[in-house]
């Protein structure tokens, strides 16, 4: 087979790795070792399987040769410093050892052990770098580099980021489970968020020339979905899901010939997949099917599907839009949320009612440089005539961005309402 | 898209049995929650079908069967993967014993380049979307 084996078992590992350290870290209970006894698994296969050939079923060759590296490890015992902790570990791997088959074993468990997999990855302990960085590589089964690259950070700081994620794991002791009663809200609302804001480093990346890296939103996306099959009862899931398909959805109308942003009203929506579209909608179906109201991403979720049904912008349920962002008000209070709302409500019912909320936000400290408040006034009032104060809010607006060519944009609307 | 060919049994309209459709069943819900699979429909046999055939301009409509069974299309997946060796790697553990599955890459619209032209863009999208829509 030679050397072309190796994009073969990268695609195992990718396949089974998130599986395998889930498994381990099952028997093991740490995580940090868990996974390194996985890559020595992985290590032994690039050596192995060139000469012997790819395994029937590499899954269970790879958790069999991990195991047997567990059970050395823990009779050396490096790993544990009482005795009597390491005597009880050696006897459960040796148990999962004895196991008849170890595929039917994985198959009914691994489930529940990815799940307790991601709550660990992002438990709230660690920082939320280290907890984006972990569940990349544990659940997306990415290499430190791909996950440096994505990010554009040297891969020294993201192997350390990790390390010590690993360590703080084993250092807290954090248990290898899912949270339960009054503590899963909280644990799952931070498990979304890690999967969302993956999706947004690659939505609206915040370094490099790029503005978008839609690698890491095809990560998120699948990372979401996988979280949908592991955790279905869970609304906010599915809520989250939805958004970011239907987001994912507008990928090849959000750049235009050169590069440049082009915004959700001037975007051609003919270019909106309507395969990842149809699968938003069905999430946030999902979601409103298991009731019990919609949380702040099933809320943004219908948001974006109330733009994804318009086939013109023309066609665009601005009432509903408004309500929705109003009940979003409600649920997760934010200056953003509520300028969001006044556009809505300008479209809804005219820009006097728009400008009346905006008006509302000037006084909102957080909002004092945020470029999108005088953009969006300046908007409104050019709209109701008042183009010499509409001119000065674009000035202003242009001042405020970091963007050169919404600066350019802004800059150019300002010139044409001083006419 | 992971292209399933039919066979005799496909052609002659039998539905598969509980065993196949367990273990089908069991595939996809592992695809499902590896958050691979998109989209996928099994197709009745082609007697069913029909085929309209272009001889320089002209049309003759060909009604179903078509006889080359195993060239035949029975079904298809859609899966979202990194590469193509990750598509074979999850072809190989499908529950297929006497079969070819085929493997093909889709082309995203960016792939065409300039011969896909805006309106020819535009053309095919709206019809997706109308498509999407009537389902």
């Amino acid at each position: 087979m030679g050397s072309d084996a190796h994009p073969a078992i990268e695609a195992i590992w990718r396949i089974e790795s998130p599986r395998l350290i889930a498994g381990l870290a099952r028997i093991v209970r740490d995580v940090g070792l868990a996974e390194e006894l996985a890559q020595d698994a992985f290590v032994a296969a690039l050596e192995q399987w060139p000469e012997s050939g790819v395994p029937e079923r590499p899954g269970a060759w790879l958790m069999g040769t991990a195991k047997h590296r567990a059970v050395d490890m823990l009779r050396r015992g490096k790993r544990l410093q009482s005795k009597h902790e390491q005597l009880g570990r050696e006897l459960a791997v040796q148990e999962e050892l004895d196991a008849p088959d170890f595929d039917a074993a994985l198959d009914d468990d691994f489930g529940d052990d990815l799940l307790r997999l991601v709550f660990t990855a992002c438990h709230p302990v660690l920082s939320t770098e280290a907890r984006v960085a972990l569940t990349l590589r544990l659940l997306g089964g990415l290499t430190t580099e791909e996950i440096a690259r994505a990010f554009l950070v040297p891969v020294s700081t993201i192997a350390q980021r990790i390390v010590r994620a690993k360590r703080t794991l084993t250092e807290a002791r954090v248990p290898f489970e899912v949270p339960a009663g009054s503590e899963l809200a909280g644990r799952l609302a931070s498990v979304l968020e890690v999967v969302y804001l993956i999706f947004n480093e690659g939505y609206a990346a915040t370094a490099g020339d790029d503005w978008m890296r839609p690698e890491l939103c095809e990560d998120a996306l699948r990372l979401g979905r996988v979280l949908a099959g592991l955790a279905p009862e869970q609304p906010e899931v599915h809520g989250l899901v939805a958004l970011l398909e239907i987001q994912a959805s507008r990928t090849r109308a959000r750049r235009g010939p050169s590069g440049e942003p082009v915004l959700l009203l001037d975007q051609d929506r003919s270019r909106w997949d309507q395969l990842l579209i149809r699968r938003g909608l069905a999430a946030l179906r999902r979601a409103e099917e298991l009731g019990g109201g919609l949380g702040p991403y099933a809320l943004q979720a219908s948001i974006a599907a109330c733009h994804a049904r318009a086939r013109v912008p023309e066609d665009t349920d601005w009432a509903r839009i408004a309500a929705l962002y109003d009940a979003l008000a409600q649920l997760a209070p934010s200056p953003v949320v509520d300028l969001n709302r006044a556009v809505a409500v300008g479209m809804a019912f005219g820009p006097a009612a728009g400008l009346e909320l905006v008006d509302r936000l000037l006084s909102e400290p957080s909002l004092k440089t945020y470029h999108l408040l005088p953009s969006v006034r300046g908007d409104l009032l050019a709209k109701l005539g008042r183009r010499a104060e509409a001119a000065a809010e674009f000035k202003r607006a242009a001042s405020l961005t970091q963007n050169v060519r919404e600066r350019k944009l802004l800059l150019e609307r300002a010139a044409a309402s001083a006419k | 898209m992971i292209i399933v060919k039919s066979d005799e049994k496909t052609e002659a309209g039998v539905l598969p049995d509980t065993e196949i459709l367990t273990a089908m069943g069991k595939f996809n819900e592992e695809l499902v929650k590896a958050g691979v699979l998109l989209a996928g429909e099994g197709l009745q046999a082609s007697s069913k079908g029909a085929r309209v055939r272009f001889v320089r301009g002209k049309k003759t409509v060909i009604d179903g069967p078509f006889t080359e069974t195993k060239e035949l299309v029975a079904g298809f997946w859609l899966w979202d993967l990194k590469s193509r060796e990750e598509a074979i790697e999850w072809v190989k553990r499908g529950p297929f014993a006497e079969t070819e599955i085929e493997i093909r890459q889709v082309f995203e619209s960016d792939d065409f380049g300039d011969a896909f032209t805006p309106e020819l863009r535009e053309a095919e999208e709206r019809m997706r979307a109308q498509a999407a829509g009537e389902r």
